[in-house]
């Protein structure tokens, strides 16, 4: 049997969602922003919500989220993506909203908006993914950077006597009494994929029942940015990101989770 | 008739945006303007109307909330006062940028910077000019009245809808905070239909996505996006034109002023004709756009233009640009929150103008 007899649709085992346009994906080759879309969007069609979700994209590399995701989204300022999603939720409560957010524009610009999205309870999702730098505009240090880690801005490792610390910001948001899931995930490794589309699953369940915010963090590499093969950068993400900014649940149905 | 009230100009706004059927509020408090935001929560118009009001962390995120909801179709304001403004300009942008419909209340303080609590007249430019970066302009509709607070709400939200553009009223410290008696319109209904094909309201089977956005990253289009905003201005410059003058028939003279200012100098317009000196009002209502048409033909007949203004002198810049030189235009005006007086601008009026 040769490849193309195989090559059949009835061989067929998975496709893209429709939830997903044809449009050819911006990011680097290796970036994990294209397997967050889809298991976004597979969790909206499987859940049948298509019509009734609203995105939003942010400022930062998923800045043209919307080309690739075919629900009806809107662009938020830098930093402002749960403001502007608050703005839609508030008027339209039955609908799923949810925001699309980089560290940048999550954690540094927008820290006031996240944080108090939160602390209000706004019942939508913030998908939020961290690769600790700022891909779009070429590789700065970003808030969430490592300790000692190399970017444009910080071109001898960020030192954290001048630059300040690296934020967990997902630790600190899911303190807050209006946050009912937070999570940190990965997508680097099937099981890790498995594990993403889980809890973003939950998330839109959570506001289906009007729950409050959910955060899902999802830790992902930058090979671009951090200057790696997208195999080094993933081996590179567990040897030092996920010690400091380790998976798991930090809160789930409202209830903070035991650490071990 | 409607409804008589005695009000204060920014319960007036607070009052009428929710008889406009207004969909949302959301705010931030800050001195002179806080009244419009304490009022609608007394009023608790969820009860009322339905109408959504959230006090934001912050006027950045009020702004972009009010850019989330209109991104919907649905009727968003705002209101601050000129700091608040300065941080919202940012967000202002996008919804320009954007073309989605929206209230902006501008209570004006004097500045620069934290400046004062008192009235002023100084964020002209910022509101008629753009104000945020790029190539925009909002509708601006300057109320001299508590009456016109409340029907400039009615007036904001229709034009903005009208042309898929913020609307600003640009009032000041006076206007919002004195009480008038104000006749109040009746209740309409909020908006139940949102059928047009921009706003985002699910993507379903039959048609294709949604988006709105500023951002266009290839720059032929981005051009024509620019080319169509400016024919939505010219199209505004056309049809929304909007002036009251007063004793300007046989004027020599013509005092250009908004707001508050134009109250002021309806007293001096009296009191320069008890002199002999034969003076009238031109009291632009938009300041964008401008009546410069009027003022250009009022340009061939009188003696001289006075823009009369609490600022430092700004709108005297489009007098002149209308004028174009036919006939002399000068400023006069107090700043920082002081307010002058009618016996003040006639000294202006004599020392600057009349021969």
């Amino acid at each position: 049997m040769d490849i193309q007899e195989i090559i059949q649709p009835e061989n067929l085992v998975y496709e893209r969602t429709q939830c997903l346009t044809d449009a050819t994906l911006s990011y680097c080759p290796g970036c994990g922003h294209g397997v967050i879309h889809r298991l976004t969007m597979e969790v909206i069609e499987e859940m049948g919500i298509q019509q009734d979700t609203l995105g939003v994209a942010s400022v930062g590399c998923s800045v043209l989220a919307y080309d690739f995701m075919n629900i009806d989204m809107t662009q938020a300022p830098h930093g402002r993506a749960t403001a502007v999603a608050t703005g839609i939720k508030r008027c339209w409560p039955n609908k799923f909203v949810f925001t699309y957010q980089g560290d940048g524009d999550l954690a540094a610009i927008g820290t006031a908006e996240t944080i108090h999205t939160c602390n209000r309870g706004e019942n939508l999702l913030i998908i939020f993914v961290n690769n600790g730098i700022y891909g779009m505009t070429g590789g700065q240090m970003a808030p969430t950077t490592l300790p000692g880690m190399k970017s444009s801005t910080s071109p001898y490792g960020r030192d954290v006597e001048l630059m300040g610390n690296p934020i967990n910001i997902t630790d600190m948001v899911s303190r807050l009494p209006g946050t009912y899931f937070a999570t940190r995930q990965s997508v680097h490794k099937p099981g890790n994929v498995r594990k993403t589309k889980k809890a973003l699953r939950m998330a839109f369940e959570n506001q289906k029942l009007n729950k409050g915010t959910s955060i899902v963090e999802i830790v992902s590499n930058c090979n671009s940015g951090w200057k790696m093969t997208p195999a080094e950068s993933n081996k590179w993400m567990e040897e030092h990101m996920f010690p400091f900014y380790p998976l798991g649940d930090m809160k789930v149905n409202g209830e903070m989770v035991e650490k071990k | 008739m409607g409804e008589l009230k005695l009000m204060k100009g920014n319960e007036a706004v607070a009052e009428a945006a929710i008889r406009a059927g207004a969909d949302a509020y959301f705010g931030y408090p800050i001195t002179p303007q806080s009244e419009v935001m304490e009022y609608l929560a007394l009023q608790q118009p969820h009860k009322r109307t339905g109408m959504v009001l959230l006090q934001a962390e912050s006027e950045i995120a009020a702004i972009n909330m009010v850019y989330g909801a209109a991104s919907t179709g649905k009727r968003a304001m705002t209101s601050s006062s000129s700091p608040g403004i300065s941080l919202k300009q940012e967000g202002i942008s996008y919804l320009a940028g954007a073309e989605l419909p929206c209230l902006i209340l501008n209570v004006v303080r004097g500045g620069p910077g934290l400046g004062t609590i008192q009235p002023s007249q100084a964020d002209y430019f910022q509101s008629t000019k753009g104000g945020g970066h790029g190539d925009y302009h909002l509708i601006v509709l300057a109320p001299s009245s508590v009456q016109e607070m409340a029907d400039f709400a009615k007036l904001g939200f229709e034009l903005a809808e009208k042309y898929r553009n913020p609307a600003m009223i640009l009032s000041d410290g006076v206007i919002g905070q004195m009480m008038e008696k104000v006749e109040l319109f009746e209740q309409q209904p909020r908006k139940s239909e949102f059928n047009e094909d921009w706003m985002l309201t699910g993507k379903t089977a039959d048609r294709k996505k949604r988006v709105v956005t500023s951002l266009d990253l290839e720059p032929t289009k981005m051009e024509k996006h620019n080319l169509a905003l400016i024919e939505k201005y010219r199209a505004m410059e056309e049809n929304e034109v909007r002036y009251e003058e007063i004793a300007c028939e046989d004027a020599e003279y013509i005092m250009v002023a908004y707001g508050s200012s134009a109250r002021i100098c309806q007293k001096t317009v009296q009191m320069a004709r008890e002199d002999g000196i034969k003076v009238g009002l031109l009291r632009p209502i938009t300041l964008f756009p401008f009546p410069k048409k009027r003022i250009a033909e009022l340009a061939n007949r009188v003696k001289g233009f006075l823009s009369v203004e609490m600022s430092s002198g700004q709108m005297v810049e489009d007098v002149k640009l209308a004028v174009n030189g036919k006939t002399k235009v000068e400023h006069y005006g107090r700043m920082g929150g002081m307010i002058h007086s009618p016996e003040q601008v006639l000294c202006g009026l004599n020392e600057f103008l009349v021969d």
